[in-house]
Protein backbone atom coordinates (compact mmCIF):
# COMPACT_ATOMS: atom_id res chain seq x y z
CA UNK A 1 0.00 0.00 0.00
CA UNK A 2 2.47 2.92 0.53
CA UNK A 3 5.58 2.49 -2.10
CA UNK A 4 8.61 3.55 -2.20
CA UNK A 5 9.35 4.42 -6.05
CA UNK A 6 12.02 6.88 -4.79
CA UNK A 7 14.21 4.60 -2.81
CA UNK A 8 16.06 2.77 -5.64
CA UNK A 9 18.84 4.80 -7.08
CA UNK A 10 22.48 5.57 -6.51
CA UNK A 11 22.51 9.27 -7.50
CA UNK A 12 24.54 11.82 -5.52
CA UNK A 13 21.62 12.25 -3.31
CA UNK A 14 20.97 8.64 -2.40
CA UNK A 15 24.54 8.41 -1.62
CA UNK A 16 24.61 11.07 1.31
CA UNK A 17 24.06 9.89 4.80
CA UNK A 18 20.49 10.21 5.30
CA UNK A 19 20.57 12.44 8.73
CA UNK A 20 22.19 15.05 6.47
CA UNK A 21 19.21 14.47 3.97
CA UNK A 22 16.69 15.11 6.75
CA UNK A 23 18.57 17.91 8.12
CA UNK A 24 19.02 19.47 4.88
CA UNK A 25 15.45 19.31 3.94
CA UNK A 26 14.38 20.59 7.15
CA UNK A 27 17.12 23.45 6.83
CA UNK A 28 15.96 24.28 3.49
CA UNK A 29 11.80 24.02 3.95
CA UNK A 30 11.04 26.40 7.33
CA UNK A 31 12.98 29.43 5.58
CA UNK A 32 11.07 28.78 2.03
CA UNK A 33 7.89 28.45 3.98
CA UNK A 34 8.08 32.04 5.38
CA UNK A 35 9.62 33.70 1.54
CA UNK A 36 7.01 36.06 0.22
CA UNK A 37 8.53 37.25 -1.97
CA UNK A 38 8.53 35.80 -6.16
CA UNK A 39 12.48 36.44 -6.63
CA UNK A 40 13.35 34.28 -4.03
CA UNK A 41 10.29 32.08 -4.49
CA UNK A 42 11.21 31.18 -7.82
CA UNK A 43 14.82 30.40 -7.00
CA UNK A 44 13.65 28.04 -4.19
CA UNK A 45 11.61 26.52 -7.22
CA UNK A 46 14.56 26.47 -9.33
CA UNK A 47 16.54 24.85 -6.94
CA UNK A 48 14.67 22.01 -5.37
CA UNK A 49 13.91 21.19 -9.38
CA UNK A 50 17.49 20.90 -9.37
CA UNK A 51 17.57 18.86 -6.46
CA UNK A 52 15.24 16.25 -8.77
CA UNK A 53 16.84 16.04 -11.56
CA UNK A 54 20.20 15.50 -9.06
CA UNK A 55 18.44 12.05 -7.53
CA UNK A 56 17.62 10.99 -10.96
CA UNK A 57 14.58 10.49 -10.28
CA UNK A 58 11.58 8.78 -12.92
CA UNK A 59 10.05 12.41 -13.43
CA UNK A 60 6.75 10.34 -14.44
CA UNK A 61 6.30 9.23 -10.95
CA UNK A 62 7.50 12.58 -9.73
CA UNK A 63 4.85 14.33 -11.96
CA UNK A 64 2.15 12.15 -10.60
CA UNK A 65 3.02 13.20 -7.02
CA UNK A 66 2.76 17.03 -7.51
CA UNK A 67 -0.32 16.80 -9.00
CA UNK A 68 -1.87 14.91 -6.08
CA UNK A 69 -0.72 17.63 -4.07
CA UNK A 70 -1.45 20.38 -6.59
CA UNK A 71 -5.07 19.41 -6.74
CA UNK A 72 -5.34 20.22 -2.73
CA UNK A 73 -3.85 24.08 -3.60
CA UNK A 74 -5.99 24.15 -6.58
CA UNK A 75 -8.81 24.70 -3.46
CA UNK A 76 -6.73 27.68 -2.63
CA UNK A 77 -7.04 29.23 -6.26
CA UNK A 78 -11.30 28.81 -5.93
CA UNK A 79 -11.39 30.38 -2.47
CA UNK A 80 -8.38 33.08 -2.16
CA UNK A 81 -9.86 35.06 -5.12
CA UNK A 82 -13.42 35.00 -3.85
CA UNK A 83 -12.65 35.66 -0.07
CA UNK A 84 -9.33 37.51 0.12
CA UNK A 85 -9.54 41.28 1.14
CA UNK A 86 -7.66 43.68 -1.01
CA UNK A 87 -8.04 47.00 -2.37
CA UNK A 88 -7.59 45.70 -6.39
CA UNK A 89 -10.32 43.95 -7.71
CA UNK A 90 -10.97 42.23 -10.93
CA UNK A 91 -14.33 41.46 -12.40
CA UNK A 92 -15.06 37.73 -14.24
CA UNK A 93 -18.58 38.93 -15.55
CA UNK A 94 -20.59 39.74 -12.19
CA UNK A 95 -17.98 37.95 -10.07
CA UNK A 96 -15.51 39.96 -8.12
CA UNK A 97 -11.76 38.57 -7.71
CA UNK A 98 -9.11 39.79 -5.71
CA UNK A 99 -5.83 40.85 -7.57
CA UNK A 100 -3.76 40.12 -3.81
CA UNK A 101 -5.92 36.61 -3.88
CA UNK A 102 -4.57 35.41 -6.96
CA UNK A 103 -1.04 36.65 -6.22
CA UNK A 104 -0.94 34.97 -3.09
CA UNK A 105 -2.25 31.95 -4.36
CA UNK A 106 0.13 31.74 -7.02
CA UNK A 107 3.04 32.20 -4.14
CA UNK A 108 1.28 29.34 -1.98
CA UNK A 109 1.62 27.19 -5.27
CA UNK A 110 5.27 27.88 -5.81
CA UNK A 111 6.22 27.39 -2.04
CA UNK A 112 4.03 23.86 -1.50
CA UNK A 113 6.05 22.64 -4.89
CA UNK A 114 9.48 23.71 -4.04
CA UNK A 115 9.59 22.55 -0.65
CA UNK A 116 7.30 19.29 -1.89
CA UNK A 117 10.34 18.83 -4.16
CA UNK A 118 12.76 19.03 -1.48
CA UNK A 119 11.40 16.61 -0.04
CA UNK A 120 10.92 13.90 -2.81
CA UNK A 121 14.48 13.97 -3.61
CA UNK A 122 15.92 14.18 0.13
CA UNK A 123 13.59 12.71 2.08
CA UNK A 124 11.74 10.15 -0.39
CA UNK A 125 15.16 9.27 -1.58
CA UNK A 126 15.51 6.88 1.63
CA UNK A 127 13.23 3.98 2.98
CA UNK A 128 10.43 4.79 5.96
CA UNK A 129 13.14 2.51 8.10
CA UNK A 130 15.69 4.90 7.42
CA UNK A 131 13.91 7.65 7.87
CA UNK A 132 12.60 6.63 11.14
CA UNK A 133 16.10 6.16 12.11
CA UNK A 134 17.76 9.10 10.85
CA UNK A 135 15.20 10.64 12.95
CA UNK A 136 16.14 8.43 16.22
CA UNK A 137 19.64 9.29 15.55
CA UNK A 138 19.01 13.06 15.17
CA UNK A 139 17.92 13.01 19.13
CA UNK A 140 13.94 13.58 17.91
CA UNK A 141 11.77 12.48 20.55
CA UNK A 142 11.42 9.31 21.12
CA UNK A 143 7.60 8.03 21.38
CA UNK A 144 6.66 10.57 18.23
CA UNK A 145 9.66 8.40 16.00
CA UNK A 146 8.19 5.03 17.77
CA UNK A 147 4.59 6.34 16.93
CA UNK A 148 5.49 6.77 13.30
CA UNK A 149 7.27 3.58 13.24
CA UNK A 150 4.93 1.33 14.06
CA UNK A 151 2.18 3.26 12.40
CA UNK A 152 3.90 2.39 9.36
CA UNK A 153 4.14 -1.40 10.11
CA UNK A 154 0.37 -1.66 11.30
CA UNK A 155 -1.31 0.86 8.70
CA UNK A 156 -1.11 -1.98 6.33
CA UNK A 157 -2.49 -4.52 8.85
CA UNK A 158 -5.37 -2.33 9.46
CA UNK A 159 -6.32 -1.72 5.43
CA UNK A 160 -6.36 -5.78 5.05
CA UNK A 161 -8.50 -5.62 8.17
CA UNK A 162 -10.84 -2.79 6.31
CA UNK A 163 -10.23 -4.63 3.05
CA UNK A 164 -11.70 -7.90 5.06
CA UNK A 165 -14.49 -6.48 6.42
CA UNK A 166 -15.75 -4.55 2.99
CA UNK A 167 -15.78 -8.39 1.26
CA UNK A 168 -17.36 -10.25 4.03
CA UNK A 169 -20.36 -7.37 3.88
CA UNK A 170 -19.83 -7.23 -0.11
CA UNK A 171 -19.83 -11.61 -0.54
CA UNK A 172 -24.09 -10.70 1.37
CA UNK A 173 -24.75 -8.90 -1.02
CA UNK A 174 -24.67 -5.02 0.90
CA UNK A 175 -24.59 -1.99 -1.60
CA UNK A 176 -24.75 1.48 -0.42
CA UNK A 177 -27.79 3.11 -0.65
CA UNK A 178 -29.20 6.20 0.94
CA UNK A 179 -30.98 4.45 3.69
CA UNK A 180 -30.68 3.68 7.52
CA UNK A 181 -29.41 0.13 6.50
CA UNK A 182 -26.48 1.60 4.91
CA UNK A 183 -26.10 4.61 7.63
CA UNK A 184 -25.60 1.62 10.31
CA UNK A 185 -23.61 -0.98 8.18
CA UNK A 186 -21.07 1.78 7.99
CA UNK A 187 -20.78 3.01 11.06
CA UNK A 188 -20.29 -1.21 12.26
CA UNK A 189 -17.08 -1.14 9.57
CA UNK A 190 -15.51 1.79 11.35
CA UNK A 191 -16.53 0.56 14.46
CA UNK A 192 -15.33 -3.09 14.30
CA UNK A 193 -12.22 -1.41 12.67
CA UNK A 194 -11.65 0.40 15.55
CA UNK A 195 -11.49 -2.46 17.94
CA UNK A 196 -10.02 -4.66 15.98
CA UNK A 197 -7.07 -1.99 16.04
CA UNK A 198 -7.15 -1.66 19.53
CA UNK A 199 -7.23 -5.42 20.12
CA UNK A 200 -3.76 -5.87 17.76
CA UNK A 201 -2.31 -3.12 19.55
CA UNK A 202 -3.39 -4.91 22.87
CA UNK A 203 -1.62 -8.44 21.31
CA UNK A 204 1.76 -6.33 19.93
CA UNK A 205 2.02 -4.82 23.23
CA UNK A 206 2.24 -8.55 24.39
CA UNK A 207 4.53 -9.70 22.10
CA UNK A 208 6.88 -7.01 22.35
CA UNK A 209 6.94 -7.91 26.56
CA UNK A 210 7.39 -11.19 25.83
CA UNK A 211 10.55 -10.28 24.18
CA UNK A 212 11.31 -7.85 27.17
CA UNK A 213 10.21 -4.74 25.67
CA UNK A 214 11.46 -2.19 27.90
CA UNK A 215 10.15 1.11 26.34
CA UNK A 216 13.57 1.48 24.16
CA UNK A 217 13.40 0.89 20.38
CA UNK A 218 17.00 0.06 19.07
CA UNK A 219 17.73 0.57 15.37
CA UNK A 220 20.90 -1.21 13.74
CA UNK A 221 21.39 1.12 10.88
CA UNK A 222 25.01 2.72 10.53
CA UNK A 223 25.17 6.12 9.47
CA UNK A 224 28.30 7.41 7.61
CA UNK A 225 28.93 11.56 7.73
CA UNK A 226 31.54 11.29 4.86
CA UNK A 227 33.08 14.04 3.14
CA UNK A 228 30.10 14.11 0.51
CA UNK A 229 27.49 14.13 3.07
CA UNK A 230 28.97 17.65 4.21
CA UNK A 231 29.22 19.12 0.88
CA UNK A 232 25.91 17.96 0.27
CA UNK A 233 24.75 20.27 3.76
CA UNK A 234 26.95 23.44 2.72
CA UNK A 235 25.60 23.07 -0.30
CA UNK A 236 21.87 22.94 1.32
CA UNK A 237 23.15 25.55 3.80
CA UNK A 238 24.67 28.28 1.79
CA UNK A 239 21.76 27.99 -1.26
CA UNK A 240 19.10 28.64 1.65
CA UNK A 241 20.82 31.39 2.89
CA UNK A 242 20.88 32.70 -0.59
CA UNK A 243 17.41 32.63 -1.13
CA UNK A 244 16.89 34.27 2.15
CA UNK A 245 19.24 37.38 1.53
CA UNK A 246 17.55 37.27 -1.76
CA UNK A 247 14.57 37.11 0.49
CA UNK A 248 15.10 40.46 2.74
CA UNK A 249 16.85 42.34 -0.28
CA UNK A 250 13.67 42.57 -2.02
CA UNK A 251 11.49 43.29 0.93
CA UNK A 252 13.72 46.04 2.28
CA UNK B 1 12.13 -35.37 38.35
CA UNK B 2 13.49 -33.17 41.37
CA UNK B 3 11.64 -30.14 41.74
CA UNK B 4 14.35 -27.33 41.00
CA UNK B 5 14.24 -28.67 37.34
CA UNK B 6 10.67 -27.30 37.14
CA UNK B 7 10.63 -24.85 34.83
CA UNK B 8 6.40 -24.40 34.73
CA UNK B 9 4.71 -25.46 37.50
CA UNK B 10 1.08 -24.36 37.74
CA UNK B 11 -1.45 -25.15 41.29
CA UNK B 12 -4.78 -24.57 41.54
CA UNK B 13 -5.24 -22.19 38.51
CA UNK B 14 -8.36 -20.26 38.31
CA UNK B 15 -9.49 -17.88 35.31
CA UNK B 16 -12.33 -16.80 34.01
CA UNK B 17 -13.45 -13.70 31.32
CA UNK B 18 -15.32 -11.16 32.75
CA UNK B 19 -19.21 -12.33 32.89
CA UNK B 20 -18.39 -16.09 31.24
CA UNK B 21 -18.28 -18.94 32.88
CA UNK B 22 -14.34 -20.21 34.32
CA UNK B 23 -12.50 -21.58 31.31
CA UNK B 24 -9.80 -22.81 33.62
CA UNK B 25 -10.87 -24.13 36.52
CA UNK B 26 -8.41 -25.66 39.54
CA UNK B 27 -5.91 -26.61 36.66
CA UNK B 28 -2.46 -28.20 37.86
CA UNK B 29 -0.02 -28.65 35.55
CA UNK B 30 3.90 -28.73 36.15
CA UNK B 31 6.57 -28.82 32.41
CA UNK B 32 10.00 -30.30 33.29
CA UNK B 33 12.91 -29.36 31.44
CA UNK B 34 13.14 -31.43 28.89
CA UNK B 35 9.50 -32.22 28.12
CA UNK B 36 7.96 -31.94 25.16
CA UNK B 37 4.44 -31.78 25.23
CA UNK B 38 1.77 -31.42 22.64
CA UNK B 39 -2.27 -30.34 23.55
CA UNK B 40 -4.90 -31.11 21.43
CA UNK B 41 -7.88 -29.24 22.45
CA UNK B 42 -11.68 -28.24 20.86
CA UNK B 43 -11.43 -24.59 20.32
CA UNK B 44 -12.02 -22.44 23.68
CA UNK B 45 -10.87 -24.78 26.06
CA UNK B 46 -8.49 -22.22 26.76
CA UNK B 47 -5.15 -23.78 25.37
CA UNK B 48 -3.61 -19.86 24.20
CA UNK B 49 -5.92 -18.32 27.85
CA UNK B 50 -3.10 -21.50 29.12
CA UNK B 51 0.12 -19.96 27.82
CA UNK B 52 -0.92 -15.80 28.33
CA UNK B 53 -1.19 -17.17 31.63
CA UNK B 54 2.33 -18.52 31.85
CA UNK B 55 3.71 -15.36 30.58
CA UNK B 56 1.97 -12.74 32.58
CA UNK B 57 0.27 -11.22 30.09
CA UNK B 58 -2.97 -12.25 32.01
CA UNK B 59 -3.70 -12.87 35.76
CA UNK B 60 -5.38 -15.76 37.81
CA UNK B 61 -8.26 -14.86 39.75
CA UNK B 62 -6.90 -17.67 41.94
CA UNK B 63 -3.71 -19.87 42.13
CA UNK B 64 -0.45 -19.92 42.02
CA UNK B 65 2.53 -19.55 38.74
CA UNK B 66 5.71 -21.17 39.27
CA UNK B 67 8.41 -20.12 36.60
CA UNK B 68 12.05 -21.49 37.52
CA UNK B 69 11.47 -22.15 40.78
CA UNK B 70 9.87 -18.75 42.13
CA UNK B 71 6.34 -17.81 42.55
CA UNK B 72 5.57 -15.31 40.26
CA UNK B 73 3.20 -12.59 41.63
CA UNK B 74 3.83 -8.90 40.48
CA UNK B 75 4.26 -8.30 36.24
CA UNK B 76 7.88 -7.45 37.93
CA UNK B 77 8.46 -11.27 38.54
CA UNK B 78 7.26 -12.00 35.22
CA UNK B 79 9.65 -9.39 33.56
CA UNK B 80 12.48 -10.67 35.00
CA UNK B 81 12.01 -14.40 33.80
CA UNK B 82 10.23 -13.44 30.79
CA UNK B 83 12.82 -13.89 28.18
CA UNK B 84 13.76 -17.53 29.11
CA UNK B 85 10.15 -18.57 28.06
CA UNK B 86 9.33 -18.09 24.43
CA UNK B 87 5.97 -17.64 23.04
CA UNK B 88 5.31 -17.77 19.22
CA UNK B 89 1.80 -15.92 18.71
CA UNK B 90 -0.81 -17.33 16.59
CA UNK B 91 -0.95 -14.49 14.80
CA UNK B 92 2.53 -13.91 13.25
CA UNK B 93 1.21 -10.00 12.64
CA UNK B 94 1.14 -9.40 16.19
CA UNK B 95 5.00 -10.88 16.99
CA UNK B 96 6.63 -8.49 13.89
CA UNK B 97 5.87 -5.18 14.68
CA UNK B 98 9.81 -3.42 13.47
CA UNK B 99 10.00 -2.40 9.83
CA UNK B 100 13.12 -4.77 8.69
CA UNK B 101 13.55 -8.62 9.85
CA UNK B 102 16.77 -8.52 10.97
CA UNK B 103 15.73 -5.77 13.58
CA UNK B 104 12.76 -7.58 14.58
CA UNK B 105 14.99 -10.84 15.53
CA UNK B 106 17.53 -8.40 17.05
CA UNK B 107 15.01 -6.57 19.65
CA UNK B 108 15.09 -9.57 21.89
CA UNK B 109 18.24 -9.77 22.27
CA UNK B 110 18.91 -5.86 22.62
CA UNK B 111 15.98 -5.88 25.28
CA UNK B 112 18.09 -8.56 27.13
CA UNK B 113 20.93 -6.10 27.01
CA UNK B 114 23.39 -7.57 24.41
CA UNK B 115 25.56 -5.09 22.62
CA UNK B 116 24.56 -4.38 19.02
CA UNK B 117 27.20 -6.57 17.28
CA UNK B 118 26.09 -9.67 19.94
CA UNK B 119 22.84 -8.98 18.63
CA UNK B 120 23.48 -8.57 14.71
CA UNK B 121 25.32 -12.17 14.88
CA UNK B 122 22.67 -14.25 16.92
CA UNK B 123 20.26 -12.90 14.77
CA UNK B 124 21.84 -13.93 11.51
CA UNK B 125 23.19 -17.20 13.35
CA UNK B 126 19.36 -17.54 13.65
CA UNK B 127 17.83 -16.83 10.24
CA UNK B 128 20.62 -19.12 8.98
CA UNK B 129 19.13 -22.04 10.74
CA UNK B 130 15.91 -21.65 9.88
CA UNK B 131 16.46 -21.04 6.38
CA UNK B 132 15.88 -17.28 6.01
CA UNK B 133 20.14 -15.84 5.46
CA UNK B 134 18.29 -13.69 2.76
CA UNK B 135 15.90 -12.06 4.50
CA UNK B 136 17.40 -9.50 6.31
CA UNK B 137 16.54 -6.23 4.78
CA UNK B 138 12.92 -7.45 4.07
CA UNK B 139 10.46 -5.23 5.38
CA UNK B 140 8.17 -6.96 7.52
CA UNK B 141 4.89 -6.16 6.49
CA UNK B 142 5.57 -7.24 2.96
CA UNK B 143 6.36 -10.84 3.80
CA UNK B 144 4.20 -13.86 2.65
CA UNK B 145 2.06 -15.45 5.96
CA UNK B 146 4.47 -18.65 6.16
CA UNK B 147 7.70 -16.24 5.69
CA UNK B 148 6.24 -14.23 8.42
CA UNK B 149 5.56 -17.50 11.14
CA UNK B 150 9.30 -18.59 10.16
CA UNK B 151 10.54 -14.81 10.83
CA UNK B 152 8.64 -14.72 14.12
CA UNK B 153 9.97 -17.89 15.32
CA UNK B 154 13.51 -16.36 14.93
CA UNK B 155 12.83 -13.59 17.05
CA UNK B 156 11.95 -16.18 19.57
CA UNK B 157 15.10 -18.06 19.34
CA UNK B 158 17.31 -15.17 19.41
CA UNK B 159 16.74 -14.75 22.53
CA UNK B 160 18.36 -18.36 23.06
CA UNK B 161 14.57 -19.40 25.79
CA UNK B 162 15.18 -22.28 27.89
CA UNK B 163 11.53 -23.34 26.69
CA UNK B 164 8.95 -22.50 23.98
CA UNK B 165 5.45 -22.11 23.95
CA UNK B 166 4.21 -22.66 20.22
CA UNK B 167 0.50 -21.52 19.83
CA UNK B 168 -1.02 -23.28 16.50
CA UNK B 169 2.69 -22.83 14.87
CA UNK B 170 1.15 -24.79 11.51
CA UNK B 171 -2.05 -23.14 10.90
CA UNK B 172 -2.91 -21.71 7.80
CA UNK B 173 1.18 -23.00 6.79
CA UNK B 174 1.85 -24.73 3.52
CA UNK B 175 3.79 -28.29 3.32
CA UNK B 176 7.05 -26.88 2.52
CA UNK B 177 6.92 -23.97 5.88
CA UNK B 178 5.30 -26.88 7.90
CA UNK B 179 8.48 -29.05 7.13
CA UNK B 180 11.23 -25.96 8.13
CA UNK B 181 9.31 -25.48 11.59
CA UNK B 182 8.78 -29.90 12.37
CA UNK B 183 12.88 -30.21 11.37
CA UNK B 184 13.72 -26.70 13.54
CA UNK B 185 11.83 -28.53 16.56
CA UNK B 186 13.04 -31.76 16.19
CA UNK B 187 16.55 -30.77 16.13
CA UNK B 188 16.34 -28.36 18.78
CA UNK B 189 17.64 -29.59 22.16
CA UNK B 190 14.64 -27.24 23.78
CA UNK B 191 11.86 -27.96 25.99
CA UNK B 192 8.42 -26.93 24.60
CA UNK B 193 4.48 -27.09 24.74
CA UNK B 194 2.69 -26.77 21.53
CA UNK B 195 -1.05 -26.34 21.13
CA UNK B 196 -2.30 -27.85 17.89
CA UNK B 197 -4.36 -29.52 16.18
CA UNK B 198 -2.83 -31.25 14.07
CA UNK B 199 -2.14 -34.97 15.38
CA UNK B 200 0.52 -35.97 13.03
CA UNK B 201 2.66 -32.90 13.62
CA UNK B 202 2.20 -34.14 17.54
CA UNK B 203 3.36 -37.09 17.04
CA UNK B 204 6.56 -36.01 15.26
CA UNK B 205 7.28 -33.09 17.76
CA UNK B 206 6.17 -34.23 21.23
CA UNK B 207 6.54 -37.06 23.74
CA UNK B 208 3.31 -36.37 25.63
CA UNK B 209 0.13 -35.58 24.65
CA UNK B 210 -2.62 -33.80 26.93
CA UNK B 211 -5.69 -32.56 26.24
CA UNK B 212 -8.37 -29.90 28.43
CA UNK B 213 -11.79 -30.70 30.04
CA UNK B 214 -13.59 -28.87 31.85
CA UNK B 215 -10.82 -26.08 32.46
CA UNK B 216 -8.18 -28.44 33.57
CA UNK B 217 -5.41 -30.48 31.44
CA UNK B 218 -5.86 -33.79 31.54
CA UNK B 219 -2.72 -35.54 32.10
CA UNK B 220 -3.59 -39.19 33.28
CA UNK B 221 -3.88 -42.57 31.81
CA UNK B 222 -7.64 -42.45 30.99
CA UNK B 223 -6.98 -40.39 28.00
CA UNK B 224 -4.89 -42.06 25.60
CA UNK B 225 -4.06 -40.16 22.42
CA UNK B 226 -2.88 -42.49 19.33
CA UNK B 227 -3.42 -41.92 15.34
CA UNK B 228 -6.40 -44.07 14.22
CA UNK B 229 -7.48 -44.28 10.82
CA UNK B 230 -11.49 -43.34 10.44
CA UNK B 231 -13.28 -40.58 10.12
CA UNK B 232 -16.46 -39.10 12.83
CA UNK B 233 -17.59 -35.99 13.92
CA UNK B 234 -15.10 -35.27 16.44
CA UNK B 235 -12.59 -37.30 15.05
CA UNK B 236 -9.59 -33.82 15.87
CA UNK B 237 -10.63 -34.69 19.91
CA UNK B 238 -8.49 -37.33 21.78
CA UNK B 239 -11.16 -39.59 22.64
CA UNK B 240 -11.71 -43.15 24.09
CA UNK B 241 -13.67 -46.28 22.55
Amino acid sequence: MIEEPFVAGNSFIHRIDPRFRVVGAAVFSFPVALCHEFPSLFAALFFSLAAVLFSRLPLKTVFKRLILVNAFILLFWIILPLTYAGDKTIFIGPVPLSAEGILLAAKLTIKSNAILLALISFIATMTFATFGHSLSRLKMNKKLVFLLMITYRYIFVIFQEYQKILRSIKIRGFQPRTSMHTYKTFAYVIGMLLIKAADRADRVFDAMRCRGFKGKYYSLTDFDADAKSWVFISLVCGLTFGILLLEIFIHG
Amino acid sequence: MVNNSSIIKLKGIHFAYTDAAPILNNLYFTFFKGDKVGIIAPNGSGKTTLFHLIMGLIKPQAGDIELFGAIMKTEKDFAKVRHRIGLLFQDADDQLFCPTVLEDVAFGPLNMGKSRKEAIDISRRTLSFLGLSDFENRITFKLSGGEKKLVSLATILSMEPEALLLDEPLAGLDVKTRAVITRALTEMNISYIIISHNINFLETTTRKILTMRDGQLITDDQVHVHLHGHAHAHGDVPHNH
